[in-house]
């Protein structure tokens, strides 16, 4: 049943992911990227971390992905032809993948599909954001900083980069 | 097998009253909308259908079911059909997690259920947040796939609209899971029962959470298009914004949409900052002999709670002119989101200082 459950996820991912480099509309390439960010979002429900699945949805389809699709239609792109040679390497990788998931699926033993182990169960008990938390904020709090200032300068750098007259009327 | 079948069934009968409760509310609520509005001009609102126009809401919705269904010529057919669904489901999924009642649990042919709410996860209000993002793809879509200028203009402002006041939803209910610690809808309305000086809107100690719950109904407002920040459907410039071109039943999934979202917000509202299904003071809670009864009293305060946030809302109509874009996205950027920022910081130094 859950092997069954993973491998609709994991193919419907597969299919989308591909999708998204061979639509033609750039709109098509983001709804089907938005269909894929909800099934990985899936595959994290089924490994009870149901936790990055909402973040998930939250920032990949409820903001970045939103603001794609905004620049999409304010350019309103009706067909871009630029990145069409990635197709057949997507088909290709596509392709592969989703022959062995099959295999796989038909050999019927799933002891390989480790995704399935039991998650730790102190963890467990204590809740999936307490526990991603305190983790965060003390063994990986250097880089959990790290990331933030990380993100920080990229976001004064969009501005910067935005604002026109800033630059120029420093160095005139 | 048995217990999964009859776990099922009481499962989808809760949905299934809950979405009849929610739609009926949203046909009471364009009757009253409509009512509210009349009196506070010093009109009568409806009076031709039905005694005070109270069957109002029957004939709107048979004209909108009887409408022709127009798919302008040009517009993206595929995504066109889409996204008015887009825009709904959303809305309706958010009320899986909302806590209307006390926190029993019922044993019912030996399966454990709780009957006033759908679905108890301890990631209840990113769930909603997560959701209500989500909505902005019908409005997008509509706009995009109507191909016509006024739809595309309704949309993009509406994209720029969302995202922005959702930030200030977020932030400001962050106070609130600081108090609590807890992401659970169920157990933040714990922690809040007792009376009106415990909900967190109120409660002195460690930090009321009022300037919070005033920046989230604002910023609330906004992620529900509703005046004065209905830019997205400006009537005086874009006709009817992103569903200019919608009609018939596509035309009334907006609508059913939007006054979902408004009662999907006024509940959050409800049990992040005024103690949910708690009653103002404990003795109008049913208890002692009659504790069997405290469900009643429960949903009573709730829908209490919930009706005053929803004439709040059309108390904003009736009042307030219609924002300039610029002035929206000040607003939200410059006033809102240091006030939810300066209330994260104090409430957590508040919350430390006093835990």
């Amino acid at each position: 049943m859950a092997s069954l459950v993973f491998f609709y996820f994991a193919s419907i991912i597969l299919l989308t992911a591909s999708l998204v480099v061979i639509f033609r509309n750039p709109v098509y390439s983001a709804l089907s990227l938005l269909v894929m960010f909800f099934h990985v979002a899936g595959l994290y429900v089924t490994l009870h971390a149901e936790f990055l699945a909402v973040v998930q949805i939250m920032v990949y389809a409820g903001a970045i992905l939103v603001l794609y699709l905004f620049v999409v239609m304010l350019l309103n792109v009706k067909r871009e032809e630029r990145f069409h040679g990635q197709t057949n390497v997507a088909m290709g990788l596509g392709a592969i993948m989703l022959v062995e998931s099959f295999l796989l699926m038909l050999q019927g033993d799933t002891s390989w599909l480790s995704l399935e182990a039991t998650p730790n169960p102190e963890t467990m008990a204590k809740g999936n954001v307490e526990s991603l938390g305190e983790v965060l904020y003390s063994t990986y709090l250097f880089p959990f900083e790290l990331a933030s200032l990380i993100l920080l300068v990229a976001m004064v750098g969009a501005v910067i980069l935005s604002k026109k007259g800033i630059l120029e009327s420093k160095s005139s | 097998m048995v217990d999964v079948g009859i776990k099922l069934a009481l499962t989808l009968t809760q949905i299934a009253s809950v979405m009849g409760i929610v739609l009926l509310t949203v046909a009471l609520l364009t009757l009253l909308e409509r009512k509210v509005l009349g009196w506070m001009q010093d009109r009568m609102g409806p009076m031709e259908v039905g005694p005070y126009g109270i069957l109002q809401p029957v004939a709107d919705g048979l004209k909108l079911f009887f409408k022709e269904d127009i798919i302008p010529a040009g517009a993206n057919r595929i995504m066109f059909s889409m996204a008015p669904v887009l825009s709904l489901v959303p809305a309706l999924i958010g009320f899986a997690v909302i806590p209307f009642g006390p926190t029993w649990n019922v044993e019912w042919f030996g399966v454990e259920f709780k009957p006033f709410v759908i679905s108890d996860i301890n990631i209840g209000v990113l769930y909603i947040l997560a959701f209500a993002s989500i909505g902005a793809y019908g409005v997008i879509l509509g706009g995009w796939s109507s191909n016509s200028k006024y739809s595309l203009l309704g949309g993009l402002r509406s994209a720029a609209q969302l995202i922005s006041y959702e930030l200030n939803v977020g932030l400001a209910i962050v106070g609130v899971l600081l108090l609590s610690s807890s992401l659970s809808m169920v157990t933040i309305t714990e922690a809040q029962t007792g009376g009106f000086w415990r909900w967190y809107a109120f409660a002195p100690l460690p930090f009321p959470q009022f300037i919070a719950f005033v920046v989230f109904i604002i910023a609330s407002v906004a992620e529900t298009n509703r005046t004065p920040f209905d830019l997205p459907e400006a009537e005086s410039e874009l006709v009817a914004g992103f569903f200019t071109e919608y009609s018939g039943m596509r035309f009334a999934f907006f609508f059913l949409a939007e006054y979902a979202n408004m009662i999907l917000v006024s509940c959050v509202a409800t049990v992040l900052f005024f103690g949910g299904w708690d009653a103002p003071l404990p003795f109008l809670q049913f208890h002692g002999s009659l504790e069997h009864l405290e469900w009643l009293s429960g949903m009573f305060w709730f829908t209490v709670k919930v009706y005053t946030f929803l004439f709040l809302f059309f108390w904003l109509r009736a009042t307030l002119p219609r924002l300039r874009y610029d002035q929206l996205m000040r607003f939200g950027w410059k006033v809102l989101l240091p006030i939810a920022l300066g209330n994260i910081v104090i409430t957590s130094i508040m919350a430390y200082i006093f835990s």
